[in-house]
């Protein structure tokens, strides 16, 4: 057998790893703009606990965050429950639980990054744009979200890398089952512990690497265009 | 056109308290800094919303606080040119013009791309980023966005104050010729009488957050009291006349106004023209017997008809030269040496390479 040869299993750990890292940064990319600007631009009651709860994930040790994911999301647990019973949707012990716990833990860092560049925005230009006649929604379409994108795509990037590293509170909420939720991450760890798995864990290893120095350098280049049309004074 | 303003508003220890009305062609908001001439054009244009007030454009309410009104600024069709040019960073030159426009509804837009692009120079720098911009380029390019966005009023915020003096020679003939040759009524806000004196038909004084004076440009500025609204060193008088001969040889024209004669140099001038020239009261010298063998060209008899002096130890005195009030500062040294007094007769001192037609 070549050395290099992925068995089945390794392969599936491969691709659903990236299944559960893309949706879970598409996932939460909608969401991550609504809060970002929300704690960036907004003034309301309870900011600061918006603001906590966000962060939460970062601080909390990831076992802990994957606990309360399964208690809330868990079959019985309320919304779990709830989504089972009235949209079909099973998020325990399933590759979409794994994309969620990955969502949670990137999401304060797609958030963050997302927040600081919509404080760089110059406020003056979208009041140019205003009088010029662009109604609010356009200020944001040709304005706002122009001069955002840099750090939306650093957030992208973050939370993709995060999802892929992504360990404890993936196994501690959906576990860590072959073939459904067993990512990269703990398809290395599961095969580190079987006599003989070294060759495994290690082609995994390199896997990773591979898939991590093409994200980044897929991010530069990407911050290279962006940076390309906006060159700022 | 007819805009009619008036705004009470509290800012801090900051009183704001004015209204105008401002009809077509140029209206200066004229003051020094903090004098509140940029929270007025902040109102007009929808940027600010004052405690209490009313602005009808041509019959159209957009802001009555005692009856719940306001226009969003969006909606006013009113472009401001603000002194910071503003440009988008993301877009290329042609699309920060043409950004306006896709705004504009159809029955209102009008297509003289071409035509603005040639009035302001800018034809060269279409597909070049601001970023690449000097400055007088990003304001002229400013202007022509305002412009394109077929605006009902344009208003201007202190559009020359970030330039330096070259830069503000380069773009003040640009903002001329949009003057003459667009139709588009223009709130101009300016700390600076020599913009003032070149651009605006009607002056609106503000200082401390009131309206000092109001009124037409050549009578506002030749005031001496402007100078509540106007800096020390700007102080001065500004006379309006019609060019009578032009000196090709000599490239000198003569500017008559009233009786009076004033040479001015270095521009080409066709005679019969009618232009304004700014005399500043620190380029006026006086004397009390007519000067001979003397330089200066412009040698004009008067009256003292006003002294005012101040802490610093200068005196402004004013001159009535048949009709037109010339200011001059001179030394309190001087004014007693001199001995002036009210009615005595003096001839004003002006070189004549000190002076800038417009």
């Amino acid at each position: 057998m070549d050395w290099f040869a992925l068995s089945n299993e390794e392969w599936t750990a491969v691709h659903l790893t990236l299944r559960i890292a893309s949706v879970a940064m598409l996932a939460s990319l909608i969401p991550g703009i609504f809060v970002g600007i929300l704690l960036a631009r907004g003034k309301f009651w309870g900011k600061s606990i918006l603001n906590g709860l966000v962060h939460l994930p970062l601080i909390l040790p990831p076992v802990v965050t994957g606990f309360i994911l399964l208690i809330l999301f868990g079959r019985r647990g309320p919304i779990g429950a709830f989504l089972a019973e009235y949209l079909g949707i099973v998020l325990s012990f399933r590759w979409t639980g794994a994309a969620l716990a990955c969502g949670v833990m990137g999401f304060p860092l797609m958030v963050r990054s997302i927040r600081l560049s919509v404080e760089a925005v110059d406020r003056r230009l979208e009041d140019a744009a205003a009088t010029l006649g662009a109604s609010p929604a356009w200020v944001f379409l040709t304005v706002t979200l122009p001069l955002i994108l840099p750090g939306i795509i650093a957030g992208m990037i973050l939370s993709f890398a995060k999802a892929m590293g992504e360990f404890g509170a993936t196994i501690t909420f959906v576990s860590n089952i072959p073939g459904e939720t067993q990512t990269l991450s703990a398809a290395i760890y599961t095969f580190t512990q079987v006599p003989g798995g070294d060759a495994a864990a290690f082609r995994l290893t390199m896997i990773s690497v591979v898939i991590s120095m093409a994200a980044l350098m897929a991010s530069e280049f990407m911050a290279y265009l962006v940076g390309r049309r906006v060159e700022f004074e | 056109m007819r805009l009619q303003f008036e705004a009470k508003q509290r800012l801090g220890t900051f009183d704001l308290d004015v209204a105008f009305v401002s009809e077509s062609g140029v209206t200066a908001l004229f003051g020094r800094s903090g004098s509140g001439k940029t929270s007025v054009i902040r109102i007009i244009a929808g940027l600010a919303r004052p405690t209490e007030g009313r602005i009808v454009f041509d019959g159209d309410v957009l802001l009555d606080t005692q009856r719940g009104i306001f226009v969003p600024k969006h909606k006013r069709r009113f472009a401001t040119v603000f002194q910071e040019g503003r440009l988008f960073p993301h877009l290329s030159v042609l699309q920060n013009l043409n950004y306006g426009r896709w705004f504009t509804p159809k029955q209102d837009r009008a297509d003289n791309l071409a035509k603005i692009v040639d009035l302001l120079g800018i034809g060269g720098l279409l597909d070049r980023r601001p970023g690449k911009l000097s400055g007088g380029e990003k304001q002229r390019v400013a202007v022509g966005r305002a412009l394109l966005s077929s605006p009902r009023l344009l208003l201007m915020d202190e559009p020359l104050a970030a330039l330096d003096d070259t830069r503000k020679a380069e773009i003040l003939p640009y903002l001329e010729a949009l003057r003459d040759e667009m139709n588009i009524p223009i709130i101009y806000v300016s700390h600076s009488v020599a913009e003032v004196a070149r651009l605006a038909d009607r002056v609106i004084a503000l200082s401390e957050g009131k309206v000092a004076m109001a009124g037409a440009a050549t009578d506002i500025l030749n005031a001496t009291s402007v100078s509540v609204a106007a800096s020390k060193r700007e102080a001065g008088a500004v006379v309006e006349g019609r060019v009578i001969t032009y000196d090709a040889v000599h490239r000198l024209a003569t500017i008559g106004f009233n009786s009076s004669r004033l040479y001015v140099s270095g521009t080409e001038i066709a005679e019969g023209r009618s232009v304004r020239v700014h005399i500043l009261a620190k380029d006026v010298m006086l004397s009390t017997m007519r000067p001979e063998h003397l330089s200066a060209l412009n040698i004009i008899e008067g009256t003292v008809e006003a002294i005012s002096l101040d802490a610093a130890g200068s005196a402004d005195i004013r001159i009535e030269c048949d009709g037109a009030p010339i200011l001059a500062r001179i030394t309190q040294l001087s004014c007693e040496r001199l001995g002036l007094k009210l009615g005595l007769p003096v001839y004003a001192i002006i070189k004549t390479v000190a002076l800038e037609p417009y």
